[in-house]
């Protein structure tokens, strides 16, 4: 068990995509309790600072896992096929078209239940990328394949981050 | 080898000897002390029999400080030298303070870009003025149990940023107090409650304090309190209440308004609203004397009209629960139970739009203004070590997204909001310019996209980049967040290895120096002396240095080769030897000594846990 170990090995789950996400969390609680630096205040400044370390190395694995287009991403630079969202890679065209398609219906969008259906179509979109992403990795090990889908899946993320935005300044 | 000390029979050092560590709720309006006695937390009393002390500190001609219930008594009088909600100005600059103005009776001043208030004893700083109100509160629990105080946790509203959270840690360390740990105001009076204990679950605790509100999602989970989200306001509680209401009977009673009054008939009014306030929360209406430009009337107010005057603040707050269930993603029917912290609840208002909110009566058992001081008691006194069953563990989040300034004044998140903390994460960044050979380090706090719009926590220079066409460095920014919540931020070209680092030290906050400056300055503890103080400190340090290696000796002892115990046993007896001189240095170098001589133990010693919390797993899957 060393920091440097890779996020699967260090919460002890299978190296895949699919995800025991129940497993997940109860190791990241169970590690944290030992590790913690609360569990350490009294024993000085060496201590701290490793517990510190550990601490802060498992929340980032414990990131990292939990969200799946993050996941996806560690798992293609694992295997030598680093996600480079700022690559100049193109983009599917039908996607790049149906992106545009959905600013343009989050700009027109004039009242919350406009916003709520679009909502609603990213993420059944977002739902349909992710099962893709699963065969691309647990199924053909295609890393190269799974690298396309990650880019896409950022698109649709930052998104639905806007999306969440409009939705916001609604309720404000 | 060296030899093995035997103690006498009696005398033998015992790890498990208690240590007094407090709980410390530091609020704007009161603060209180509690600690574990006899197993139960509570909250300790002055030698009157209170356990509240107002959070105001009066500096008196000739260097005398007066703290708490005499300090408000005389704030009519002595508006200028009398300072309350010293917390609402905490890590702030005097830009922040311009809406807080008009409720001021202090005059402001700015020195070094940081906000002070003007007494007649000079400027006095937020942490110096919290300062007061801890080492009063510190002595309250020394007298009280007649020993020192080993360490405080100190409890912070949730929604506190880094310059909030690293001003309230100078405060308590120039009052003399080893802060175990930050931890917030929420989580505190979920701990209180005894969430931790047999109900799983999620909770929302609803905190609406004297100058801040407070909402937190918590998750209790196999002996883990996990903290969900958090949002608030940090500006928004009872004063705005108190402001609302001055603001109505000054208008009943014909006379100015409150910014228009003098200072002195400014706090009579305030005062006069704050009775008012909480007469309505039993009665239906009330009447009270309002005196304004020159003239005086007596004013009937009715529970109605207040809550009229004050429903935009309260819409506030529970728009802001909304918001944190929304940055949870769940509904308001995934939470479990809901309990409602700090003496602002006691507004009918708050209870019923809460209740109509989740559609059940929130938890108000415990007295809402002791319940984070005792929540705060009960983690200090298991972080110092003197519960021996398994505590729970706090996995608190941050409150406020964390970011650097890219071009285009534009703000690059680094660490979302609601992230568990310790947490440390890297980005890399490049150059824009050809040649460019120095980089400015922006360091921001806040949700929105433009740097005009976050906080500004630091800036700083990475310099001696090896020339390069623009884009070719690579930058790697690090950000690190501690348990307590405290940034520290780091930048390093990959390429060459130059790096800069920051402890941030926000825009706001106070240099090492002047901390050092006020300590020798030596308000609240003016008699002591310096030198004896730093002695005592190592001493402590050394003390508990010994402690920790000897418990983790006595529990691991195992993992050390015959050599390695000799050499940490020659270093512990080297401390303790140390610890009998009166040179603190000595001490200080002794106990580097001890820490480093024990850095491998440590590491061995938290491999063995991580090992065994993961075969614990798998035995328990098999």
């Amino acid at each position: 068990m060393k920091l440097d170990d890779d996020d699967f090995s260090l919460l002890g789950l299978p190296k895949r995509f699919a995800l025991d996400r129940t497993a997940l969390d109860e190791r990241w609680r169970a590690l944290q309790a030992e590790v913690h630096p609360d569990r350490f205040v009294a024993d000085g400044g060496t201590a701290q600072r490793m517990a510190m370390q550990w601490a802060a190395r498992l929340n980032e694995a414990y990131g990292r896992l939990k969200d799946p287009l993050r996941r996806a991403a560690y798992l293609c630079e694992l295997a030598g096929q680093a996600v480079d969202p700022g690559s100049r890679t193109a983009l599917p065209g039908a996607f790049l078209v149906q992106q545009l398609q959905w600013r343009e219906q989050l700009e027109d969008a004039a009242e919350p239940g406009e916003i709520e259906v679009l909502a609603d179509m990213v993420a059944a979109e977002e739902k349909r990328l992710l099962a893709d992403v699963a065969l691309a990795i647990d199924e053909r090990a295609d890393f190269q394949a799974a690298a396309g889908l990650v880019r896409s899946g950022m698109f649709i993320a930052k998104f639905r981050e806007d999306v969440n935005h409009r939705l916001e300044a609604f309720e404000a | 080898m060296a030899l093995l000390q035997i103690s006498e029979p009696g005398q033998s050092p015992d790890p498990h000897q208690r240590r007094l560590a407090v709980g410390i709720d530091l609020g704007t309006t009161h603060s209180l002390v509690a600690a574990v006695r006899n197993g139960v937390a509570e909250c300790l009393p002055d030698a009157d029999g209170e356990v509240i002390l107002p959070s105001a500190v009066q500096y008196l001609a000739g260097g005398g400080r007066r703290i708490g219930r005499a300090a408000l008594a005389a704030q009519a009088g002595d508006p200028l030298n009398v300072v309350v909600s010293a917390k609402r100005f905490m890590g702030r600059g005097m830009a922040d303070a311009a809406q807080a103005q008009q409720r001021l009776t202090n005059r402001l001043v700015e020195g070094n870009g940081m906000l002070a208030f003007d007494t007649h004893e000079g400027a006095k700083t937020p942490v110096e003025v919290s300062a007061e109100i801890l080492a009063s509160l510190r002595q309250r629990a020394e007298d009280s149990f007649d020993a020192d105080v080993f360490g405080a946790v100190i409890t912070v509203p949730a929604y506190f940023d880094d310059a909030q959270r690293q001003a309230t840690k100078d405060a308590a360390h120039l009052a003399g107090l080893n802060v175990l740990r930050l931890i917030n105001e929420p989580t505190a009076a979920a701990l209180a409650y005894g969430l931790d204990s047999g109900s799983e679950g999620l909770y929302a605790i609803f905190d609406l304090g004297g100058g801040t509100f407070d909402v937190s999602l918590l998750r209790m989970q196999r002996g883990v309190f996990e903290v969900i989200a958090a949002a608030g306001d940090t500006a928004l509680g009872g004063d705005d209440y108190d402001e609302r209401l001055a603001a109505l009977l000054l208008s009943e009673a014909r006379a100015p308004a409150l910014a228009a009054l003098s200072r002195t008939e400014r706090s009579v009014v305030l005062a006069a609203a704050r009775q008012a306030k909480h007469a309505l929360s039993l009665q239906p209406q009330t009447t009270v004397a309002v005196s304004g430009g020159g003239a005086q009337r007596s004013v009937t107010v009715t529970a109605a009209q207040f809550e009229a005057a004050t429903a935009e603040l309260t819409q506030r707050t529970i728009s802001l629960l909304r918001k944190a269930l929304r940055d949870a993603k769940l509904s308001k029917d995934d939470v479990q139970g809901v309990v409602l912290v700090g003496g602002s609840t006691r507004m009918p208002a708050i209870r019923r739009e809460v209740q109509v909110l989740f559609g059940r009566p929130p938890l108000i058992d415990l007295d809402p203004d002791q319940v984070v001081a005792i929540g705060a008691a009960i983690q200090a006194d298991a972080l110092a070590g003197n519960t021996r069953e398994s505590s729970p563990l706090l996995l608190d989040v941050i409150p406020l997204s964390l970011g650097i300034e890219t071009m285009g004044g534009l703000v690059e998140r680094i660490v979302d909001r609601n992230t568990t903390i310790p947490v440390a994460k890297a980005q890399e960044f490049t150059t824009f310019k050809d040649g460019q050979t120095a980089m400015a380090i922006h360091v921001l706090q806040g949700e929105r996209e433009l740097v005009a719009d976050c906080r500004s926590l630091a800036r700083f220079e990475l310099r001696g980049i090896p020339p390069m066409v623009a884009g070719a460095a690579r930058i790697r920014v690090t950000f690190q967040v501690d348990a307590d919540g405290l940034l520290s931020v780091a930048a390093r070209e990959t390429g060459s290895g130059v790096e800069a680092s920051v402890a941030v030290k926000p825009s706001y906050g106070l240099a090492d120096d002047d901390i050092a400056r006020m300590l020798r300055e030596s308000f609240a503890t003016a008699e002591v002396d310096m030198a004896a103080r730093a002695l005592r400190e190592a001493q402590v340090e050394a003390e508990r240095m010994v402690l920790a290696t000897r418990s983790a000796i006595a529990a691991d002892g195992d993992l050390l080769e015959a050599a390695e115990r000799a050499e940490i046993n020659a270093l512990v007896e080297a401390t303790l030897r140390s610890a009998e001189g009166s040179d603190h240095h000595a001490i200080e170098a002794a106990v580097k000594a001890l820490a480093n001589g024990t850095e491998g133990f440590a590491a061995a010693r938290m491999n063995r846990g991580i090992r065994s919390a993961l075969a614990g797993r798998s035995v328990e899957e098999v």
